[in-house]
């Protein structure tokens, strides 16, 4: 992942959706794979690449939850906050976690080691409370876990 | 001789060390010098005893679990041969009383065959669904699909066969078949679990969905929260292809898309904006889906495990599956148990199961060993039910009655501990930052509704906010073009009615003294 916007990996990715019917979503998802975020230069050179303008680009970068505007920490940890993970008191075990790091949610640590965001359910519900490091899905969460997290994101 | 031993791949059970615990037998057969052949399924679905591991004997397989890593070296001497004696022997998996219990139809394989083996798949009945579909042609697959009385898993409940009869009768020179794989629904899990433990399943389905209405193309929109479920999928579609299943020649292709964190792009419309690369925003009907759906094509859009049930239908017969369930809720339901509770995990059943049966006896209580105060069914949309609603019937029709509905069969159990205002506030929560933004009662009112609460919360004025949240709710309810707006007056309403004493606070500065 290089992080720096390459106009020329852009247009190689674009360039692997030719043809497809509504490529905008999956061409985000890899440009994002790629920068580790959305960049602002991707607006622009996405509404001209697809011919739509700049306006409707950032819409939908905007809406939804998953695209960055700046890259994330080196690790990235998703704590489920919805209801399952709830009546097993995943919000006291996120509370934990986030004072661990002493972080908010969305924060990233000064030396840029993890960003701890919420996600909404990770159909890990029979196994709360759970979590996603890095992809990774994690459940039974207790306090041993959290010091399993701090060494991961250690590294 | 080599023995097999099936361990898991299914994301909450890797969540849970089963990975670990596959490299472990790995490692201590090669030190021991024991030939073994490690087969990675899917989840059976009791996820209290992930990571479960089974073992082939001449007897058929034998599961332990749950399994550590280092409980590997004792699996090993008593795997060959078994010794049933060991705490972690669990006997034959289809005695487990949880197990026993279910009806798995659509479920049938899941946890039992390699998920990535044609095969396998075929060995254990796949394929027979399409090809009884190709031999009867489009009408009579349809009527098959109709008979069997299937009704839409996603949460509607609407009539399978009639949804497909109107993109039959559509004439276009492109239909699609879209399948709704975004499960954003807290407690659920059944559709990632068929997607990590029987893709071809959904691919059957989808084809023989095609062949019914004419498409030749279809969409699964699997959330991005599914990374396992997306990998498993695409390599299944591969697979599909290279095998002459689906693709070149099959008059049928699938293509995967992956969501972005967008609990309302599970709404059918919203879903079709987001494959068309634009905002997830929700579309007024008419036009409906299967006359103007995507890319202004005639569509289909049905839930992962609707579409995972045709194959069974048309395979056994649509008279087969409606003899199961009761009233006008034929067939099969995956329920998912979960959140506190003890035997959390998938239980497909006939339809007509109490919520009690449920929640008791097959989930043993609560994993805290606590009383078990509210069940939320239906997902963040659905109502919270109290023990004395516990005879209410699994089925559509006696949800609706008691101000609640099965959804997708999502059942997230609470104990005592439970604080129901903060439940309420947190279902207003949800609906405002996952609002698509559309209709000003959705929008403003779910956040309205947030900070009523937090003033009955405080103890401030309850009766006149009480009042208040009510008044928000039907705004809500009568004001917003889908059920994100719609239906949160369902958790926030099944809260202040049931659970009252909740609801009835001192002032925080009184509380305090
Ligand atoms: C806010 C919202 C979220 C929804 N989420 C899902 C979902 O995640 N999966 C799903 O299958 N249906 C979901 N639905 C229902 C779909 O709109 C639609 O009814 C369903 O996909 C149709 O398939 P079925 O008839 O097979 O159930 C949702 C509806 C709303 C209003
Ligand atoms: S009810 Fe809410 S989510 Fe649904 S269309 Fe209206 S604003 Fe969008």
């Amino acid at each position: 992942m290089s992080l720096r916007w390459d106009e020329a990996e852009a247009t190689e990715i674009v360039r692997r959706h030719e043809g497809r019917e509504g490529p905008l979503l999956p061409i985000l998802h890899e440009l994002q794979a790629a920068f580790g975020s959305v960049p602002e230069p991707a607006i622009s050179f996405l509404a001209a690449a697809l011919n739509i303008t700049r306006a409707e680009v950032h819409g939908v970068v905007s809406f939804y939850h998953d695209f960055r505007r700046e890259p994330a920490g080196r690790h990235v940890l998703k704590l489920c906050r919805a209801e399952a993970c709830q009546s097993m008191d995943g919000e006291a075990f996120a509370r934990r976690v986030l004072d661990r790091f002493n972080l908010d949610w969305g924060g990233t640590t000064p030396d840029g080691s993890v960003t701890v965001e919420p996600v909404y359910c990770l159909g890990l519900c029979a196994s709360a409370p759970s979590a996603m490091l890095d992809g990774e899905p994690m459940a039974r969460l207790n306090s041993e876990s959290i010091d399993e997290i701090a060494r991961e994101v250690s590294r | 001789m080599t023995t097999r031993f099936f361990v898991p791949r299914d994301a909450a059970a890797r969540a849970v060390g089963a990975d670990k615990v596959a490299t472990a037998l790995q490692e201590e057969a090669q030190r021991r010098g024991i030939e073994i052949e490690i087969v990675r399924t899917g989840s059976r679905g009791l996820f209290w005893l992930e990571p479960m591991v089974e073992v082939e004997t001449p007897g058929g397989r034998i599961a332990f679990g749950p399994v550590r890593p280092r409980d590997v070296p004792g699996l090993l001497v008593v795997g060959i041969p078994i010794d049933a004696n060991d705490p972690l022997c669990l006997g034959r998996p289809d005695d487990i009383p949880f197990l026993k219990r279910q009806t798995r139809l659509t479920f049938a394989r899941c946890g039992v065959v390699d998920p990535l083996l044609l095969a396998d798949w075929r060995a254990h009945g796949g394929g027979r669904g399409l090809e009884r579909a190709r031999s009867l042609g489009p009408a009579k697959t349809l009527e098959e699909v109709t008979r069997s009385g299937l009704r839409g898993r996603g949460g509607a409940g609407f009539p399978t066969g009639l949804k497909w009869q109107t993109v039959a009768d559509a004439s276009a020179d492109r239909k699609y078949i879209v399948c709704n794989a975004d499960e954003g629904d807290s407690g659920t899990y059944a559709d990632r679990m068929l997607l990590e433990g029987d893709p071809f399943a959904l691919i059957e389905g989808m084809m023989i969905a095609g062949l019914a209405v004419g498409a030749t193309k279809g969409f699964v929109y699997i959330r991005s929260e599914y990374p396992d479920a997306v990998r498993t999928f695409e390599h299944a579609v591969l697979l599909a292809e290279a095998g002459g299943l689906l693709g070149t020649g099959t008059g049928f292709d699938i293509e995967v898309r992956v969501g972005a964190g967008a609990y309302v792009c599970g709404e059918e419309t919203a879903l079709l904006e987001s494959i068309e690369g634009k905002r997830g925003q929700v579309r007024a009907k008419p036009p409906l889906p299967a006359h103007k759906g995507l890319f202004g094509q005639p569509t289909v859009v049905n839930n992962l495990v609707s579409l995972a049930t045709v194959p069974w239908i048309l395979a056994e017969g649509a008279e087969s599956y409606a003899a199961f369930g009761m009233g006008r809720s034929r067939g099969t339901m995956p329920i998912q148990l979960a959140g506190n509770v003890r035997h959390g995990g998938l239980f497909e059943t006939a339809f007509g199961v109490t919520l009690g049966e449920l929640v008791d006896e097959i989930g043993g209580g609560t994993r805290t060993g606590r009383p078990v105060r509210a069940v939320q069914v239906g997902g963040p949309l659905g109502a919270y039910f109290p023990r004395a609603l516990f005879d209410t019937a699994f089925d559509y029709e006696a949800f609706t009655a008691r101000d609640g509905l099965i959804g997708h069969g999502g059942v997230v159990v609470f104990d005592d501990t439970v604080d129901m205002a903060h439940q309420a506030r947190f279902a207003m929560d949800f609906c405002a930052l996952e609002s698509c933004g559309k209709c000003t009662p959705c929008r403003i009112g779910s956040t309205r509704g947030v900070e009523t609460i937090d003033k009955i919360i405080r103890g401030e004025r309850s009766a006149t906010n009480l009042e208040l949240v009510e008044d928000l709710c039907q705004t809500m309810k009568f004001g917003s073009l889908c059920a994100l707006g719609g239906f949160t007056s369902y958790p926030v309403m099944s809260a202040i009615r049931h659970f009252p004493e909740d609801f009835d606070r001192p002032p925080v500065s009184a509380a305090a003294e």
